[in-house]
């Protein structure tokens, strides 16, 4: 009774801070920011009708942002969103809300410094905020360290307090009873699952205990943030690289840090091959442990990141479809459910990819860290070149 | 125009290495039905990795 009370608080927390951050925003006249920037500039505000308009849309989609944005339609002005912090070291800390760039549209005044807000990033300009380009197009103006709140940070929270608020109420309800009821009835047997099929088969079953913290921790970390991202919100947070290089250098830095001595000895000094081969297999072995991790972080990134933007483009290319064909209402009708239900079935496969991007990301973590931790139990014998001597028992073992 | 190129060559290539991968994990799981648990997995840790390098190769062509 009392918990579906504070849901309801909680929901009602979340409109008010919206509708709040709505109301704060003035109607300001439209001369007031520079005109070199076309109508794409505010990105998802804009009505999205040509080709260009809707890859706009979708690169503004792909970055971070300083607000956390529902809706807006930024040529009236109207923006339903949420300013977040701004942190950055400037002479000293400078913090103060987003709400002051008012989306890109004036300069924002902070301790006598004047900031502006230009394709997602803060650069320090004068009262006017006047940005000047250099001949590749770029801003000259300097850009502060920006370590912001932003839209990720948020959504990174976010999924963190979901994790905690979830698995508090899964963990509590062990003391009283033997089977959880509610949501820890689904979260239960995903427990077991990672268990049972990645850590105990991949890290070995001695050791698997160590590592089930960080391996549950990124699995449903990895898991709740997709499935956020193909909720209405359009929160993006696997599909950032940033993210993601955070996710493997974990896995990097644990892999790193508990490797034991044979580890090393195969990376430094490889048994069982001659000393030239050795010496050659160094670079290829140190090579090899910096090439693990960065495939991790690329293919959690780029799965996530093509998903949405195969997603957004048949979503995009209803409204190509009846602006740039200039073809007839019912044809655009016909277009439009068309790219709709193929829309509908991409989630549905968005869907499988969000789960099974989670479970190979904590699958090679699990065989990486396996591969550090690995103990051979029994010493190979080896012949007088130093080749190890295969005995029966590792054939068998390999192939049952 | 040469990136795009490239993006096909690199789709051909996953395509076909995934083809592989999935024909004989299925004529293996068809063959020994019951080890069809551990075959996925190491299909899966396989197609994962090759997966891996072909995005790889699509964001240093980009």
């Amino acid at each position: 009774m009392f918990r579906a009370y504070l849901k309801t608080v909680f929901v009602a927390l979340i409109f008010i801070a919206f509708s709040q951050a709505n109301a704060e925003e003035p109607t300001q006249d439209h001369d007031a920011h520079d005109t070199t920037v076309d109508g794409a500039d505010y990105g998802e505000g804009d009505a999205v009708n040509t080709k260009d308009e809707v890859s706009a849309f979708i690169q503004h989609h792909l970055q971070d942002s300083h607000y956390f944005t529902l809706f807006e339609k930024a040529e009236d002005h109207f923006f339903v969103s949420l300013p977040l912090p701004v942190l950055l070291w400037d002479d000293g800390l400078q913090a103060f809300s987003a709400s002051k760039f008012h989306h890109g549209e004036t300069v924002a005044e902070h301790n006598g410094n004047y900031y502006k807000l230009y394709h997602g990033k803060i650069y320090k300009t004068d009262a006017a905020g006047t940005i000047t380009y250099d001949e590749d197009h770029h801003p000259t103006q300097a850009k502060p360290f920006d370590f912001s709140i932003t839209k990720n940070v948020v959504v990174a929270l976010l999924v963190s307090l979901i994790m905690f608020f979830l698995f508090k109420g899964l963990a509590k309800q062990y003391k009283t009873r033997s089977i959880p009821k509610g949501i820890g009835r689904v979260l239960e047997p995903l427990v077991i699952y990672v268990r049972d099929e990645i850590a105990k088969p991949n890290v070995g079953e001695k050791k698997y205990r160590k590592f089930m913290g960080f391996l549950l921790t990124v699995f449903f970390f990895i898991w709740i943030a997709n499935l956020l991202g193909l909720t209405p919100l359009g929160t993006n947070l696997t599909g950032n690289i940033a993210v993601t290089v955070g996710l493997a250098l974990l896995t990097y830095l644990i892999t790193t840090f508990s490797a034991n001595k044979d580890y090393w000895k195969h990376i430094f000094w490889m048994p069982g091959v001659h000393w030239i081969m050795k010496i050659f297999f160094i670079p290829i072995e140190l090579v090899g442990t910096l090439t693990k991790p960065f495939a991790l972080l690329v293919r959690l990134y780029a799965n996530i990141t093509a998903g949405h933007v195969v997603l957004f483009t048949l979503l995009g290319a209803i409204t190509v479809a009846k602006t740039d064909l200039s073809i007839g209402t019912g044809a655009s009708i016909g277009y439009g459910v068309f790219y709709f239900v193929l829309a509908v079935f991409i989630t549905l496969i968005e869907l499988l990819v969000a789960f099974l991007q989670a479970y190979i990301f904590t699958l090679l973590s699990a065989l990486f860290i396996g591969m550090a931790v690995a103990d051979h139990d029994h010493e190979h014998e080896h012949d007088e070149e130093g080749h190890e001597i295969a005995d029966v028992e590792d054939v068998r073992e390999r192939f049952v | 125009m040469y990136n795009l190129i490239g993006a096909g060559l690199i789709a051909i290539g996953a395509g076909i290495g995934l083809g592989q991968i999935g024909g004989k994990a299925m004529e293996a799981i068809a063959r020994q039905p019951e080890a069809a648990g551990k075959i996925q997995t190491a299909m899966i840790i396989i197609a994962a990795l090759l997966e891996g390098f072909a995005f790889a190769a699509l964001l240093l062509g980009k």
